[in-house]
């Protein structure tokens, strides 16, 4: 498979003051075409800070991002509303309300994205990849000329994802899809979000902190911890026998726990907070004051991301594959 | 005994579109330190009813049948104000997003000392101590420093145990808590229910647990209460409900839930809509729009199945035992 988005030692820190918020902090990563992963990691570990990066509507600090061999991480976040690459990378967001203009029809809202991402001009073109991208996501077109508040959350989901495919990316970013659903209606968008995958051939980076959803839909994950990836591999295999301490607690804290898992109590996150990501000492383990096993060497040298044969990478001192 | 007991509640709201019926006969029992999860997708009633509990709902609304009982006193009685001298002090209530239910311009601990201040006899410095007490009881780390903070200064996973110091504050008997992890991290998550479930262990204080996430309740939770459209439609010990669920809502309901399932195409997905409360003509069980199950008999009243000890459902063709 080849690489169709690729960090390279991506950097974005934001001035507090006279101090910097280092939200993300040296990331190296790819995705494959065709491939699904997930990302995950707790509020405030620079998911979101990341997404805004690769879909550049924020300017790096230091880095590359390369897109299909071509770097696009110099491209200004200013200039990407009319770059030819912006239909390229499209995005799903958390809460299908409060991202629906409220004044436009379903047909309108998926409309304006066609209209304005595409060189089609012509309406009944536009019309019809409409009606292709609505029937994509099974959503029926009587509904078309709704509005949302006259939509359930799960056709206002479907909208939402509707609008992003009709311009037929080749990357779709998916932040909390399903967060601000029913169970109910939950499980009906995940299948929907793996038949496309499927029929589409798209990428997908799906953001969640919702794991077992990850472990449902993803082929690989990467776990965010303070700006840094501490943990990546095959879903199923991260899932199954997690390296990194942050991985472990947040499978020890799942409800219910996973199949497969076999985290302990022992594993939980001791103290409550995670330290503070403005000036981090970068010579100090950053889930050290929480982790069950920190040690000395953890507070004078931060461990880096190691890969292994079989894949799969951590960063932490006591993690041997 | 039980600590709590709803009898047969029916409640509903006025509006200028019509009288919506949230709540319809629904009836469940907590006892003195047990854990009840309260179950069932958004709009369900859940809300509603322990909010009706408390006597904490919108002015729209009425209860038009039914008792609520705690400690054997009715909670209903004298227009309400059994309940004035009881809240707060014996039953409590967490709320789904602590930094909107703190107030914003007050110190943290100030907070707490109002509660205290209310129903206590506890002054001055006696109260601030006990005020920074509650506060170590969380497991705030620093209690004395925290308690001059206001909550934008403290973390999601931090305002949540103030609010749950604040609630706890008044050693109450009950504690409601309404979704009290959404919106917190997985980690965060597990150490405010632990702390919730171990507090509860160590005061004998009942817990009713309102939440869509059944993999938590089914955690963190002795008996279930699955609610659909204002009714309650399947009750029992929370390992019965999830292994051998009678009512067809409650099956698909523990289907639907990713926890434990190996592969996406195994979620099912429920279909339909809640129906509109507002119509006059619902059939007796508000279900049966969506349910695969459905006859005739499904406009009829609802029996009352008994599926095991302890394990009720309100359906005219539950899943049977014997044929399992």
């Amino acid at each position: 498979m080849s690489q169709l988005i690729e960090a390279i030692d991506l950097v974005k820190h934001f001035p507090v003051g006279k101090k910097l918020l280092h939200a993300v902090d040296g990331l190296n990563f790819h995705i494959d075409s065709g491939e699904t992963v997930g990302l995950v990691g707790e509020s405030g570990c620079g998911k979101s800070t990341l997404v805004r990066l690769l879909t550049r509507t924020l300017d790096i600090t230091d880095g590359h991002i390369r897109f299909h061999g071509n770097g696009i991480g110099l491209i200004p976040a200013r200039a990407m509303a009319e770059h030819p690459l912006r239909r390229e990378i499209q995005m799903v967001f958390q809460d299908p309300t409060d991202s629906l203009n409220p004044r436009y029809t379903a047909r309108d809202t998926i409309g304006e994205s066609a209209r304005l991402l595409t060189e089609t001009r012509d309406a009944n073109e536009i019309r019809r990849m409409v009606e292709e991208a609505a029937d994509h996501v099974g959503l029926p077109r009587e509904l078309l000329d709704r509005y949302p508040h006259q939509l359930s959350g799960g056709q206002k989901a479907r909208v939402g994802i509707a609008r992003a495919i009709v311009v037929k990316p080749r990357l779709l970013i998916l932040d909390e899809p399903t967060a601000a659903l029913d169970v109910s209606v939950q499980a009906v968008i995940l299948q929907l979000l793996d038949r496309l995958k499927r029929e589409m051939g798209m990428s997908f980076l799906f953001v969640s902190h919702d794991l077992n959803v990850v472990r449902l839909l993803c082929d690989r994950v990467m776990v965010m911890y303070l700006g840094q990836i501490v943990e990546t591999g095959k879903a199923a295999e991260v899932f199954a026998r997690p390296l990194h301490p942050y991985t472990r607690a947040m499978i020890a804290s799942l409800p219910g726990g996973l199949t497969g898992g076999q985290a302990s109590d022992a594993d939980l996150l001791i103290g409550g907070d995670p330290q503070s990501p403005i000036d981090p000492d970068p010579n100090r383990c950053r889930l050290l004051g929480r982790c069950p096993r920190g040690t000395d060497l953890c507070a004078n040298s931060a461990p880096l991301l190691q890969t292994w044969a079989d894949g799969r990478s951590a960063a932490c001192h006591f993690v041997t594959p | 005994m039980s600590l709590l007991a709803v009898e047969n509640l029916s409640l509903e709201f006025r509006t200028r579109s019509g009288i919506v019926r949230a709540l319809e006969n629904v009836s469940l029992e907590l006892p003195e330190g047990g854990s009840l999860g309260l179950v069932g997708e958004s709009g369900s009633g859940k809300s509603v009813l322990s909010f009706a509990i408390l006597g904490i709902q919108d002015a729209a609304a009425r209860i038009t049948a039914g008792r609520i009982r705690f400690a054997g006193q009715d909670l209903l009685a004298n227009e309400g104000r059994a309940m004035k001298a009881l809240r707060g002090r014996e039953l409590a209530m967490i709320f789904q997003n602590p930094r909107v239910a703190l107030n914003p311009i007050r110190q943290v601990g100030q907070q707490i000392e109002d509660v205290l201040r209310r129903h206590t006899d506890l002054r001055g410095k006696t109260l601030r101590a006990r005020a920074i007490e509650c506060l170590a009881e969380v497991r705030i780390p620093d209690p004395e420093r925290r308690y001059a903070a206001y909550p934008f200064e403290l973390s999601g996973g931090m305002c949540q145990r103030v609010m749950i110091a604040i609630a706890l504050a008044c050693r109450p008997r009950l504690l409601i808590a309404d979704e009290p992890t959404t919106g917190l991290d997985v980690t965060t998550q597990a150490a405010i229910m632990r702390l919730i479930r171990d507090l509860g262990h160590e005061k004998g204080m009942a817990t009713l647990l309102i939440t869509h996430d059944l993999g938590l309740a089914r955690e963190f939770c002795d008996k279930l209460a699955v609610m659909h459209a204002g009714h309650i439609v399947e009750t029992g010990p929370t390992e019965a409900v999830f292994r051998t669920p009678a009512h067809p809502y409650a099956a698909q309901l523990t289907r639907a839930t990713p926890v434990g399932q190996d592969r996406l195409e195994n979620l099912a997905a429920i279909p339909g809509n809640l129906p509109d409360l507002r119509r006059t003509d619902l059939p007796a069980c508000r279900f049966a729009e969506r349910c695969e199950r459905r006859a005739d008999d499904c406009a009829i009243p609802l029996p009352r199945y008994e599926v095991g000890a302890g394990h009720t459902a309100f359906c005219h063709h539950p899943t049977r035992l014997e044929a399992a």
